[in-house]
């Protein structure tokens, strides 16, 4: 559909908008139109940011296959016994109650010249302004052996749901004395303390229910998120469970065989009996699709979070290649409210304030033993650049790591209000 | 057992005997105690609403009924519902805020020493008017203490910026006033929010991640922000 300017510029004036805003316009109707895929931490939020603070004055269509979206912050918690799987289900209906059109539906495709996103179920969605914030996906062969197809023998359990339940249940089946693997991702990927967060709430329950059970970890990295802290709490909590293999003992070279239940480890070979496998990560697919991506990430401009390839486009949390900011649900929020207040005032004029970002990232080591690490940031031409930042020290007193855990809560509470209103 | 005796204690208190009031509690040590409360409560003479409201006659009022208060609405319903402060109810209050009212805004870890609630309560008493046989105390009500320039804090916010920036705060505090975990920062005075945020700003308060935050923020910035959830419902 063509755009017919003038007849938008009378509609604005009659409606007595004296509109200082000349890139105000829209794909052919009264507001322009963002449309957001995903609806995560950066994509719940940016379209919940949209539609609250342009009262109307943009339309927003947010674009989420799942009806309920089961966050991965805090489902290490429920690995752990900490939470119920239902505690970290939320459901898109306040955002939809709040004015946003809300689409369960795959985006499948992006025309940017016509500048539509094509669904799953068919048909298309017209957008001025396109934010995608589709997480991530796993790179295909990542890990000699393992597949999609063989998520149910090895699961993930990166994208939390169905997956983190499989994951628990197969931890309690296992036989007293058994073995739970883990072959950690190499750099970057999503939620950089992750891992190693999942490693103590599988030995803290292990040692309630199978104390005899040993952990095995086959890294390719040197070093890890919270390195210290968790190896102190290991070596307090869980003495004797835990063996992690880096690479300089053959940790990146690994291979698994989901039918017999091994993994190989620089060529030696360990019968498990559950293999958490997390593979190598890349933005997820339809940024690629959107043909945004550089390698397996889409870069974007710090100060708005939009894509280096399209000035239309943008992309936030995990999928994006933007600087110093470690990808998690946080940074994701932090992200999207930037990107909400540019291209807020990109569609209608208002107020574009500097950008500034922020990042906390609690882990649970065991029952009240928080720890954290966290920065600030900010944008530079180049990427988004750290500016300060601090890190749970080791040896901190009970009541510390327990009041840490308890503003986790507190933050999990907060964020997901946040974002699902 | 501690707990028991003391009610006892107090019940035959109640009962007009007034000798036994050293035993409830030590005002000079509640007074020590209630410089915790202090940051958010104010009392004795010229006591304000300030985080918290002011606590001049809190013994005999019922939960949530000042009328110049911006209560939570779990704080309200408490009141509405029949919980009433005294001896009983500041006790369990003080232990832990959210065992009595679940949605209070009250973000205060609690006394976990079952003396140090009888001391604090005693040093509240003794600006209430009820129990009567307890003489009004010299006013001892401190403003928040703080150095701050006046100029700093004359800034008038933008709230429009102040909104802006806030979407900083609401990943954690969550901006309906609801605080488990992390404190509420919805309708505080703007001048205790601007205090609150400079002395992060210059590290005498202690939280790593709130002193980072604050620690980039222009005057102005912190000014709009207090703006901005000055008047946050």
């Amino acid at each position: 559909m063509k755009m017919n300017r003038r007849s938008f510029l009378g509609t604005a004036s009659a409606a007595g908008a004296s509109l200082a805003a000349p890139m105000a316009f829209a794909a052919g109707h009264g507001v322009p139109h963002v449309v957001v895929v995903g609806g995560g931490p950066g994509g719940a939020t940016v379209a919940r940011y949209i539609a609250k603070d342009s009262k109307g004055q943009i339309a927003v269509t947010l674009i989420e296959p799942t009806r309920a979206y089961y966050t991965c912050f805090f489902s290490n918690l429920y690995l752990g016994g900490f939470r119920d799987i239902g505690s970290l289900a939320h459901s898109y209906g306040n955002l939809a109650a709040e004015g946003i059109n809300v689409v369960h539906d795959w985006a499948v495709d992006v025309d940017r010249d016509a500048k539509a996103v094509a669904l799953a179920g068919g048909g298309s969605v017209p957008y001025d302004k396109l934010i995608l914030s589709p997480g991530i996906d796993f790179v295909d062969g990542a890990v000699e052996g393992w597949n999609l197809s063989a998520q149910n023998a090895m699961p993930h359990a990166y994208k939390a749901g169905s997956q983190t339940e499989l994951l628990r249940a197969q931890i309690l089946a296992m036989p007293q004395g058994g073995t739970f693997a883990m072959v950690a991702p190499p750099n970057p990927f999503r939620c950089p303390p992750g891992p190693y967060e999942r490693i103590s709430m599988a030995a803290h329950l292990l040692k309630k229910e199978n104390p005899t059970a040993k952990i095995l970890i086959a890294d390719p990295k040197e070093s890890f998120s919270k390195q210290g802290l968790f190896e102190e709490g290991w070596n307090t909590h869980y003495a004797g469970m835990i063996e992690r293999v880096g690479p300089d003992f053959g940790g990146a070279n690994v291979s698994v065989d989901p039918d017999a239940m091994t993994i190989s480890i620089d060529g030696d070979v360990n019968k498990v009996d559950v293999c958490n496998v997390i593979p190598a990560m890349k933005a997820g697919r339809i940024a690629q699709i959107a043909g945004v991506t550089e390698g397996n990430w889409a870069p974007v401009n710090a100060a708005d979070m939009s894509s280096k390839m399209d000035a239309d486009i943008y992309v936030l949390g995990d999928a994006s290649h933007q600087g110093d900011m470690p990808k998690s649900g946080f940074s994701a929020n932090s992200q999207a409210k930037v990107c909400a207040n540019a291209v807020r005032g990109a569609l209608t004029g208002s107020t574009v304030f500097p950008a500034k970002f922020s990042n906390t990232c609690w882990s649970l080591i065991d029952t009240n033993n928080g720890v954290k690490v966290g920065a600030t940031y900010e944008a530079t031409a180049e990427k988004i650049a750290k500016v300060d930042g601090f890190v749970s020290s080791t040896g901190e007193s009970d009541a510390l790591r327990k009041a840490t855990y308890e503003e986790s809560v507190g933050w999990y509470a907060g964020i997901t209000a946040d974002m699902f209103g | 057992m501690l707990r028991h005796l003391r009610f006892t204690v107090l019940a035959a208190f109640f009962a007009g005997s007034a000798v036994l009031a050293e035993d409830a509690g030590d005002v000079t040590r509640g007074e020590a105690i209630f410089r915790q409360c202090a940051s958010c409560h104010q009392v004795g003479a010229g006591a304000k609403n300030r985080i918290g409201p002011q606590l001049n006659g809190v013994f005999g009022r019922q939960a949530g009924s000042l009328d110049d208060f911006p209560y939570s609405e779990g704080l309200v319903r408490a009141g509405v519902d029949g919980i009433t402060w005294d001896l009983e109810t500041l006790d369990v209050y003080l232990e832990n805020p959210k065992s009595l009212v679940s949605k209070t805004r009250m973000n205060f870890r609690g006394l976990a020493d079952p003396q140090d609630r009888a001391d604090v309560i005693a040093y509240l008493r003794s600006f209430s008017a009820s129990p009567a046989n307890i003489p009004e105390a010299m006013p001892t009500a401190q403003g928040t203490d703080h150095d701050i320039d006046p100029a700093i804090l004359a800034i008038v916010g933008d709230p429009e910026y102040g909104a802006y920036l806030a979407g900083e705060c609401t990943t954690c505090h969550q901006a309906d006033g609801g605080a488990d975990g992390i404190p509420s920062i919805t309708q505080w005075p703007a001048e205790d929010f601007v205090v609150a945020m400079h002395a992060y700003k210059r590290k005498l308060r202690t939280h790593p991640v709130m002193q980072m935050m604050a620690g980039r923020l222009s005057d102005e910035e912190i000014a709009a922000l207090a703006a901005y959830f000055k008047d946050l419902e």
